[in-house]
Protein backbone atom coordinates (compact mmCIF):
# COMPACT_ATOMS: atom_id res chain seq x y z
CA UNK A 1 0.00 0.00 0.00
CA UNK A 2 1.50 3.27 -0.77
CA UNK A 3 1.70 6.30 1.16
CA UNK A 4 0.80 9.75 0.06
CA UNK A 5 3.00 12.54 0.03
CA UNK A 6 0.38 14.79 1.92
CA UNK A 7 -0.01 11.95 4.72
CA UNK A 8 3.70 11.74 4.67
CA UNK A 9 3.91 15.41 5.34
CA UNK A 10 1.85 15.07 8.19
CA UNK A 11 3.25 12.63 10.24
CA UNK A 12 6.68 14.29 9.38
CA UNK A 13 5.17 18.06 10.34
CA UNK A 14 3.59 15.85 14.09
CA UNK A 15 7.59 14.74 14.48
CA UNK A 16 9.22 18.10 13.87
CA UNK A 17 6.33 19.59 16.06
CA UNK A 18 7.83 17.42 18.81
CA UNK A 19 10.65 17.11 18.57
CA UNK A 20 11.85 21.48 17.93
CA UNK A 21 9.00 22.55 19.87
CA UNK A 22 7.41 24.92 17.54
CA UNK A 23 4.04 25.00 16.09
CA UNK A 24 1.81 22.84 13.06
CA UNK A 25 2.05 26.33 10.93
CA UNK A 26 6.13 27.17 10.97
CA UNK A 27 6.11 23.55 9.59
CA UNK A 28 5.68 24.58 5.83
CA UNK A 29 7.71 22.62 2.95
CA UNK A 30 9.67 25.08 2.75
CA UNK A 31 11.24 25.74 6.15
CA UNK A 32 14.64 24.88 6.90
CA UNK A 33 15.22 23.24 10.01
CA UNK A 34 18.10 25.37 10.68
CA UNK A 35 17.19 28.89 9.88
CA UNK A 36 13.00 28.51 10.45
CA UNK A 37 12.63 25.97 12.95
CA UNK A 38 15.36 26.87 14.95
CA UNK A 39 17.48 23.69 15.08
CA UNK A 40 21.05 22.60 16.27
CA UNK A 41 23.49 20.80 14.97
CA UNK A 42 22.33 17.52 18.03
CA UNK A 43 18.52 18.58 17.44
CA UNK A 44 19.18 17.82 13.56
CA UNK A 45 20.66 14.28 14.89
CA UNK A 46 17.75 13.61 16.95
CA UNK A 47 14.97 14.50 14.69
CA UNK A 48 16.67 12.22 11.79
CA UNK A 49 16.57 9.40 14.80
CA UNK A 50 12.83 10.32 15.59
CA UNK A 51 11.54 10.16 11.32
CA UNK A 52 13.80 6.90 11.44
CA UNK A 53 11.46 5.11 14.56
CA UNK A 54 8.37 6.61 12.65
CA UNK A 55 8.88 5.18 9.17
CA UNK A 56 10.69 2.46 10.03
CA UNK A 57 13.55 3.35 8.05
CA UNK A 58 17.30 4.12 8.52
CA UNK A 59 18.79 7.14 6.83
CA UNK A 60 22.40 7.63 6.03
CA UNK A 61 24.22 10.31 7.45
CA UNK A 62 25.49 11.36 3.74
CA UNK A 63 21.36 11.57 2.87
CA UNK A 64 20.40 13.41 6.09
CA UNK A 65 22.94 16.07 5.68
CA UNK A 66 21.13 17.07 2.59
CA UNK A 67 17.77 17.42 3.89
CA UNK A 68 17.56 20.59 5.07
CA UNK A 69 14.79 21.45 4.37
CA UNK A 70 11.21 19.71 5.78
CA UNK A 71 9.78 19.52 1.90
CA UNK A 72 12.98 17.80 1.33
CA UNK A 73 13.23 15.90 3.91
CA UNK A 74 9.03 14.67 2.62
CA UNK A 75 10.54 14.05 -1.01
CA UNK A 76 13.19 11.02 0.93
CA UNK A 77 11.03 9.23 2.92
CA UNK A 78 8.53 9.33 -0.06
CA UNK A 79 11.31 8.23 -2.25
CA UNK A 80 12.70 5.60 0.50
CA UNK A 81 9.48 3.62 2.05
CA UNK A 82 7.69 2.04 -0.69
CA UNK B 1 48.78 42.18 45.56
CA UNK B 2 46.22 42.62 48.34
CA UNK B 3 43.75 39.70 47.83
CA UNK B 4 39.94 40.83 47.55
CA UNK B 5 37.21 40.43 50.19
CA UNK B 6 34.73 38.51 49.05
CA UNK B 7 30.60 38.81 49.99
CA UNK B 8 27.29 36.90 49.62
CA UNK B 9 24.56 39.10 47.59
CA UNK B 10 22.60 37.21 46.52
CA UNK B 11 20.36 33.46 47.49
CA UNK B 12 18.25 31.04 45.89
CA UNK B 13 17.46 27.35 46.18
CA UNK B 14 15.20 24.45 45.41
CA UNK B 15 15.05 22.20 48.60
CA UNK B 16 12.72 19.17 49.61
CA UNK B 17 11.25 21.53 52.56
CA UNK B 18 10.97 24.66 49.84
CA UNK B 19 11.56 25.73 46.51
CA UNK B 20 12.86 29.34 47.39
CA UNK B 21 15.10 30.65 49.77
CA UNK B 22 12.00 31.88 52.16
CA UNK B 23 10.04 28.76 52.33
CA UNK B 24 13.32 27.08 52.69
CA UNK B 25 14.49 28.93 55.33
CA UNK B 26 10.64 28.82 57.33
CA UNK B 27 11.08 25.17 57.46
CA UNK B 28 13.94 24.54 58.78
CA UNK B 29 13.38 26.80 61.66
CA UNK B 30 9.73 25.01 61.95
CA UNK B 31 11.62 21.98 61.81
CA UNK B 32 9.69 20.59 59.24
CA UNK B 33 11.35 17.52 57.44
CA UNK B 34 10.69 16.61 53.47
CA UNK B 35 11.24 12.85 53.47
CA UNK B 36 8.59 10.62 52.08
CA UNK B 37 8.17 7.07 50.19
CA UNK B 38 9.61 7.11 47.34
CA UNK B 39 6.73 6.78 44.48
CA UNK B 40 8.07 8.33 41.05
CA UNK B 41 9.72 4.55 40.37
CA UNK B 42 9.19 1.17 41.85
CA UNK B 43 10.70 0.78 45.28
CA UNK B 44 9.24 -2.47 46.56
CA UNK B 45 12.73 -4.66 46.14
CA UNK B 46 14.82 -1.87 47.83
CA UNK B 47 16.11 -1.84 51.01
CA UNK B 48 15.35 1.61 51.53
CA UNK B 49 12.55 3.51 49.86
CA UNK B 50 12.21 6.97 51.52
CA UNK B 51 13.97 10.06 50.08
CA UNK B 52 13.57 13.52 50.32
CA UNK B 53 12.38 14.82 46.86
CA UNK B 54 11.60 18.29 45.36
CA UNK B 55 8.03 18.81 45.03
CA UNK B 56 5.66 20.54 43.15
CA UNK B 57 9.43 21.52 41.03
CA UNK B 58 8.09 22.59 37.16
CA UNK B 59 11.20 22.34 34.63
CA UNK B 60 8.68 24.25 32.40
CA UNK B 61 8.72 27.64 34.17
CA UNK B 62 12.40 27.97 33.49
CA UNK B 63 12.76 26.30 30.46
CA UNK B 64 10.49 25.69 27.01
CA UNK B 65 9.14 22.55 26.13
CA UNK B 66 12.04 21.91 23.57
CA UNK B 67 14.73 22.44 26.10
CA UNK B 68 12.86 20.72 29.34
CA UNK B 69 13.19 17.36 27.53
CA UNK B 70 16.81 17.36 27.17
CA UNK B 71 17.69 18.99 30.28
CA UNK B 72 18.22 17.00 33.20
CA UNK B 73 16.76 17.51 36.52
CA UNK B 74 20.13 18.34 38.29
CA UNK B 75 20.49 21.11 36.02
CA UNK B 76 17.08 22.81 35.99
CA UNK B 77 17.71 22.72 39.77
CA UNK B 78 20.64 24.82 39.17
CA UNK B 79 18.97 27.01 37.14
CA UNK B 80 15.98 27.63 38.69
CA UNK B 81 18.21 28.51 41.61
CA UNK B 82 20.34 30.81 39.82
CA UNK B 83 17.74 32.80 38.92
CA UNK B 84 16.33 33.07 42.21
CA UNK B 85 19.64 33.97 43.36
CA UNK B 86 20.69 36.53 40.48
CA UNK B 87 17.35 38.24 41.08
CA UNK B 88 17.69 38.73 44.39
CA UNK B 89 21.63 39.97 43.97
CA UNK B 90 20.08 42.67 41.33
CA UNK B 91 23.68 42.21 39.75
CA UNK B 92 23.52 42.94 35.87
CA UNK B 93 25.56 39.84 34.75
CA UNK B 94 25.73 41.29 30.98
CA UNK B 95 27.03 45.20 32.09
CA UNK B 96 30.25 43.13 32.75
CA UNK B 97 30.03 39.63 31.29
CA UNK B 98 33.38 38.40 30.99
CA UNK B 99 33.74 38.81 35.05
CA UNK B 100 31.01 37.21 35.99
CA UNK B 101 31.79 33.57 36.50
CA UNK B 102 29.76 30.11 37.46
CA UNK B 103 31.47 27.39 39.62
CA UNK B 104 28.41 24.55 40.50
CA UNK B 105 29.27 21.48 41.43
CA UNK B 106 27.23 18.56 41.27
CA UNK B 107 28.40 14.71 42.56
CA UNK B 108 26.40 12.63 40.73
CA UNK B 109 25.56 14.93 37.43
CA UNK B 110 22.32 13.38 35.21
CA UNK B 111 22.58 10.07 36.45
CA UNK B 112 18.51 9.16 35.11
CA UNK B 113 19.84 10.42 31.94
CA UNK B 114 22.45 7.68 31.65
CA UNK B 115 19.65 4.81 33.48
CA UNK B 116 17.53 5.78 30.46
CA UNK B 117 20.25 5.74 27.74
CA UNK B 118 21.78 2.54 28.59
CA UNK B 119 18.29 1.65 28.10
CA UNK B 120 17.56 2.22 25.21
CA UNK B 121 21.66 1.04 24.24
CA UNK B 122 20.26 -2.10 25.17
CA UNK B 123 16.92 -2.09 24.09
CA UNK B 124 17.47 -0.91 20.51
CA UNK B 125 20.91 -0.04 19.98
CA UNK B 126 23.72 2.28 19.68
CA UNK B 127 22.18 4.26 16.51
CA UNK B 128 19.10 5.01 18.89
CA UNK B 129 20.93 6.98 21.62
CA UNK B 130 19.86 10.36 21.86
CA UNK B 131 23.01 12.67 20.97
CA UNK B 132 22.00 14.80 24.10
CA UNK B 133 23.04 11.90 26.12
CA UNK B 134 26.44 13.44 27.20
CA UNK B 135 25.18 17.21 27.66
CA UNK B 136 22.73 15.87 30.44
CA UNK B 137 25.20 13.32 31.97
CA UNK B 138 27.81 15.32 32.83
CA UNK B 139 28.38 16.89 35.96
CA UNK B 140 29.79 20.43 34.90
CA UNK B 141 26.67 20.86 32.67
CA UNK B 142 24.81 22.92 35.77
CA UNK B 143 27.67 25.71 35.41
CA UNK B 144 27.25 25.71 31.52
CA UNK B 145 24.08 25.71 31.60
CA UNK B 146 23.29 28.47 34.10
CA UNK B 147 26.35 30.80 32.48
CA UNK B 148 24.45 30.22 28.94
CA UNK B 149 21.28 31.44 30.97
CA UNK B 150 22.63 34.31 32.16
CA UNK B 151 25.10 34.83 29.87
CA UNK B 152 27.62 34.88 32.16
CA UNK B 153 31.22 34.80 30.44
CA UNK B 154 33.82 34.91 33.22
CA UNK B 155 35.82 31.86 35.01
CA UNK B 156 33.10 28.41 34.57
CA UNK B 157 34.31 25.14 36.37
CA UNK B 158 32.83 22.66 38.72
CA UNK B 159 34.09 20.88 41.05
CA UNK B 160 32.94 16.53 41.65
CA UNK B 161 33.85 15.91 44.85
CA UNK B 162 31.04 13.83 45.80
CA UNK B 163 29.17 15.48 48.87
CA UNK B 164 31.67 18.03 49.18
CA UNK B 165 30.98 19.09 45.43
CA UNK B 166 29.14 22.14 46.88
CA UNK B 167 31.94 22.89 49.11
CA UNK B 168 35.01 23.13 47.08
CA UNK B 169 33.19 25.05 44.00
CA UNK B 170 32.20 27.35 46.54
CA UNK B 171 35.92 27.88 48.18
CA UNK B 172 36.85 27.66 44.39
CA UNK B 173 34.34 30.54 43.46
CA UNK B 174 35.92 32.32 46.71
CA UNK B 175 39.54 32.18 45.71
CA UNK B 176 38.40 32.99 42.14
CA UNK B 177 37.12 36.99 43.18
CA UNK B 178 40.15 36.70 46.02
CA UNK B 179 42.90 36.75 43.32
CA UNK B 180 40.66 39.22 41.19
CA UNK B 181 39.81 36.89 38.14
CA UNK B 182 36.28 38.00 38.50
CA UNK B 183 33.82 40.42 40.43
CA UNK B 184 31.50 38.19 40.80
CA UNK B 185 30.85 34.24 41.17
CA UNK B 186 27.18 32.41 40.62
CA UNK B 187 28.06 28.93 42.88
CA UNK B 188 26.59 26.08 44.90
CA UNK B 189 25.69 23.00 44.20
CA UNK B 190 23.10 20.45 42.38
CA UNK B 191 21.80 17.13 43.07
CA UNK B 192 19.23 14.95 41.48
CA UNK B 193 19.88 11.33 42.17
CA UNK B 194 17.13 9.73 43.26
CA UNK B 195 16.87 7.50 40.67
CA UNK B 196 16.22 3.64 40.29
CA UNK B 197 19.87 3.07 40.11
CA UNK B 198 21.66 5.85 42.20
CA UNK B 199 18.95 4.58 44.89
CA UNK B 200 20.20 1.24 44.46
CA UNK B 201 23.92 2.21 44.60
CA UNK B 202 23.65 3.63 47.52
CA UNK B 203 21.84 1.18 49.11
CA UNK B 204 24.47 -1.34 48.05
CA UNK B 205 26.92 0.25 50.06
CA UNK B 206 24.47 0.50 52.88
CA UNK B 207 24.66 3.79 53.31
CA UNK B 208 21.16 4.98 53.89
CA UNK B 209 18.89 4.52 56.26
CA UNK B 210 16.25 2.00 56.32
CA UNK B 211 13.11 3.26 58.20
CA UNK B 212 11.19 3.04 55.69
CA UNK B 213 7.58 3.18 58.33
CA UNK B 214 8.76 6.45 59.57
CA UNK B 215 10.23 8.47 56.62
CA UNK B 216 9.80 11.76 58.76
CA UNK B 217 12.15 10.50 61.44
CA UNK B 218 14.63 8.65 59.53
CA UNK B 219 16.92 11.15 59.27
CA UNK B 220 18.48 11.79 62.70
CA UNK B 221 21.62 12.97 62.76
CA UNK B 222 23.92 12.30 66.08
CA UNK B 223 20.64 10.20 67.28
CA UNK B 224 22.08 6.86 68.97
CA UNK B 225 19.14 5.38 66.96
CA UNK B 226 20.56 6.62 63.34
CA UNK B 227 21.16 4.73 60.73
CA UNK B 228 22.23 5.90 57.56
CA UNK B 229 21.33 9.32 55.37
CA UNK B 230 18.51 9.87 53.57
CA UNK B 231 18.81 11.01 49.71
CA UNK B 232 17.79 14.78 49.14
CA UNK B 233 18.04 16.21 45.81
CA UNK B 234 18.40 20.22 44.91
CA UNK B 235 20.02 22.72 44.59
CA UNK B 236 21.49 25.54 46.41
CA UNK B 237 22.91 28.83 44.95
CA UNK B 238 24.79 31.95 46.15
CA UNK B 239 26.15 35.03 44.85
CA UNK B 240 29.72 35.57 45.69
CA UNK B 241 31.04 39.03 44.64
CA UNK B 242 34.10 41.28 45.10
CA UNK B 243 32.98 43.53 48.33
CA UNK B 244 34.12 47.11 47.13
CA UNK B 245 31.98 46.00 43.42
CA UNK B 246 28.86 45.23 45.64
CA UNK B 247 29.09 47.98 47.83
CA UNK B 248 29.69 50.38 44.12
CA UNK B 249 26.30 49.30 43.27
CA UNK B 250 24.38 49.02 46.14
CA UNK B 251 23.80 45.71 46.47
CA UNK B 252 22.27 43.51 49.79
CA UNK B 253 25.41 42.78 51.44
CA UNK B 254 24.32 39.23 53.66
CA UNK B 255 27.10 38.06 55.11
CA UNK B 256 31.34 37.95 54.23
CA UNK B 257 32.82 34.87 53.21
CA UNK B 258 36.08 34.50 55.54
CA UNK B 259 38.00 31.56 54.36
CA UNK B 260 37.78 27.94 53.23
CA UNK B 261 39.65 25.13 54.64
CA UNK B 262 39.86 22.03 52.57
CA UNK B 263 42.19 18.39 52.81
CA UNK B 264 42.04 15.34 52.01
CA UNK B 265 41.65 11.54 53.98
CA UNK B 266 44.02 9.37 52.30
CA UNK B 267 42.43 6.79 54.22
CA UNK B 268 39.11 4.81 52.93
CA UNK B 269 37.05 5.40 49.68
CA UNK B 270 33.54 5.54 51.88
CA UNK B 271 34.30 5.58 55.48
CA UNK B 272 35.90 8.88 57.40
CA UNK B 273 39.18 8.97 58.75
CA UNK B 274 39.79 7.64 62.32
CA UNK B 275 38.28 10.63 64.82
CA UNK B 276 37.55 12.73 61.81
CA UNK B 277 41.22 13.26 61.35
CA UNK B 278 41.53 14.70 57.72
CA UNK B 279 37.91 16.60 58.80
CA UNK B 280 39.53 18.57 61.57
CA UNK B 281 42.26 19.40 59.38
CA UNK B 282 39.40 21.26 57.03
CA UNK B 283 38.25 23.45 59.81
CA UNK B 284 41.34 24.13 61.53
CA UNK B 285 42.41 25.47 58.05
CA UNK B 286 38.87 27.43 57.27
CA UNK B 287 39.74 29.40 61.02
CA UNK B 288 43.26 30.05 59.92
CA UNK B 289 42.92 31.46 57.02
CA UNK B 290 39.90 32.96 57.85
CA UNK B 291 42.00 34.77 60.72
CA UNK B 292 39.45 33.16 63.39
CA UNK B 293 39.70 31.68 66.97
CA UNK B 294 37.68 28.82 67.34
CA UNK B 295 35.92 31.17 70.18
CA UNK B 296 34.88 33.64 67.49
CA UNK B 297 33.02 30.81 66.00
CA UNK B 298 29.06 31.34 66.85
CA UNK B 299 27.24 28.36 65.00
CA UNK B 300 28.30 25.33 62.82
CA UNK B 301 26.45 23.34 60.48
CA UNK B 302 27.49 19.85 60.31
CA UNK B 303 27.65 17.19 57.91
CA UNK B 304 26.08 15.16 60.03
CA UNK B 305 24.64 12.66 57.89
CA UNK B 306 23.00 10.63 60.29
CA UNK B 307 25.54 7.89 59.49
CA UNK B 308 26.80 5.71 62.19
CA UNK B 309 30.56 6.87 61.30
CA UNK B 310 30.24 10.40 60.19
CA UNK B 311 28.53 11.73 63.35
CA UNK B 312 30.80 10.06 65.34
CA UNK B 313 34.03 11.12 64.02
CA UNK B 314 32.92 14.21 63.05
CA UNK B 315 31.72 15.11 66.90
CA UNK B 316 35.09 14.03 67.76
CA UNK B 317 36.92 16.75 64.73
CA UNK B 318 35.31 19.46 66.40
CA UNK B 319 36.25 18.65 69.70
CA UNK B 320 39.98 18.34 68.58
CA UNK B 321 39.48 21.69 66.68
CA UNK B 322 37.52 23.51 69.49
CA UNK B 323 38.54 22.58 72.60
CA UNK B 324 36.69 23.00 75.53
CA UNK B 325 34.41 25.71 73.83
CA UNK B 326 33.53 22.75 71.34
CA UNK B 327 30.63 21.98 74.57
CA UNK B 328 29.61 25.83 74.13
CA UNK B 329 28.96 25.85 70.32
CA UNK B 330 25.47 25.54 68.91
CA UNK B 331 25.50 23.02 66.42
CA UNK B 332 22.89 21.32 63.90
CA UNK B 333 22.72 19.63 60.89
CA UNK B 334 20.06 20.35 58.70
CA UNK B 335 20.13 16.66 56.78
CA UNK B 336 17.54 15.89 59.44
CA UNK B 337 15.10 17.88 57.42
CA UNK B 338 16.50 17.97 54.37
CA UNK B 339 17.81 14.53 53.46
CA UNK B 340 21.55 14.62 52.13
CA UNK B 341 21.58 16.66 49.20
CA UNK B 342 25.05 15.27 48.05
CA UNK B 343 26.84 17.49 45.77
CA UNK B 344 24.37 20.35 46.83
CA UNK B 345 24.50 19.68 50.44
CA UNK B 346 27.00 22.40 51.16
CA UNK B 347 24.76 25.35 49.23
CA UNK B 348 22.02 25.07 50.81
CA UNK B 349 23.71 24.71 54.55
CA UNK B 350 25.71 27.65 54.05
CA UNK B 351 22.80 29.70 53.15
CA UNK B 352 21.29 28.66 56.01
CA UNK B 353 24.56 29.99 58.00
CA UNK B 354 24.27 32.86 55.87
CA UNK B 355 20.44 33.00 57.18
CA UNK B 356 21.99 32.21 60.93
CA UNK B 357 23.85 35.46 60.53
CA UNK B 358 21.02 37.72 59.33
CA UNK B 359 18.16 36.44 61.86
CA UNK B 360 19.77 35.52 64.93
CA UNK B 361 17.64 32.25 64.56
CA UNK B 362 19.87 28.66 64.72
CA UNK B 363 17.77 25.67 63.35
CA UNK B 364 17.50 22.49 64.98
CA UNK B 365 18.81 18.88 64.58
CA UNK B 366 15.02 17.90 64.52
CA UNK B 367 14.61 13.58 65.39
CA UNK B 368 16.83 13.42 68.53
CA UNK B 369 14.97 10.74 71.06
CA UNK B 370 17.93 9.02 72.44
CA UNK B 371 21.59 10.81 73.05
CA UNK B 372 24.56 9.12 71.74
CA UNK B 373 27.08 9.21 74.31
CA UNK B 374 29.70 9.16 71.50
CA UNK B 375 27.53 12.59 70.17
CA UNK B 376 27.82 14.90 73.18
CA UNK B 377 27.82 18.38 71.95
CA UNK B 378 25.01 20.77 72.05
CA UNK B 379 23.07 19.85 68.29
CA UNK B 380 20.19 22.19 68.53
CA UNK B 381 18.13 19.40 69.68
CA UNK B 382 14.50 19.71 67.60
CA UNK B 383 13.83 22.77 68.72
CA UNK B 384 15.31 26.44 66.78
CA UNK B 385 16.80 29.00 68.95
CA UNK B 386 17.67 32.73 68.92
CA UNK B 387 21.56 33.45 69.17
CA UNK B 388 23.50 36.27 67.87
CA UNK B 389 26.16 34.57 65.96
CA UNK B 390 28.80 36.82 64.26
CA UNK B 391 30.69 33.72 62.59
CA UNK B 392 29.47 30.26 60.93
CA UNK B 393 31.26 27.43 59.48
CA UNK B 394 29.92 24.93 57.06
CA UNK B 395 31.16 21.42 57.00
CA UNK B 396 30.95 19.07 53.51
CA UNK B 397 33.03 15.71 53.38
CA UNK B 398 32.90 13.72 50.59
CA UNK B 399 33.24 9.72 49.42
CA UNK B 400 36.48 9.81 49.02
CA UNK B 401 37.89 12.01 51.57
CA UNK B 402 37.20 15.25 50.61
CA UNK B 403 36.53 17.77 53.31
CA UNK B 404 35.53 21.53 52.69
CA UNK B 405 34.77 23.61 54.97
CA UNK B 406 33.24 27.38 54.56
CA UNK B 407 33.45 30.33 56.92
CA UNK B 408 31.11 33.06 57.34
CA UNK B 409 30.24 36.09 58.82
CA UNK B 410 28.73 39.20 60.13
CA UNK B 411 29.47 42.05 57.69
Amino acid sequence: MSVSEEEIFEKVRAVIVEQLGVTEEEVTREASFTDDLGADSLDTVELVMALEEEFGTEIADNDAEKLTTVGKTVGYILKNTK
Amino acid sequence: MDKKRVVITGLGAITPIGNTVQTYWDALLKGRGGVEKITHFDVSKYTTQIGALVKNFHPEDFFDKKEARRTSRFITFAVGAALEAIQDSGLDVHKEADWVGVEIGSGIGGIECLEETMRVLLEKGPSRVSPFTVPMMICDMASGQVAIRLGAKGPNSCSVTACASAAHSMANAFRTIQCGDAVAMVTGGSEAAISPLGLASFCAARSLSTQNDSPQTASRPFDLDRDGFVMGEGAGILIFEEFEHAVARGATLYAEVLGAGTSGDAYHITAPAPDGEGAARAMAMALKKSHLKPEDVGYINAHGTSTDLNDKHETTAIKTVFGDYAQKIPISSTKSMTGHLLGAAGAIELIACVKVLTTGWIPPTINQFSPDPHCDLNYTPNQAVKAKVDVAISNSFGFGGHNGVLAVGKI
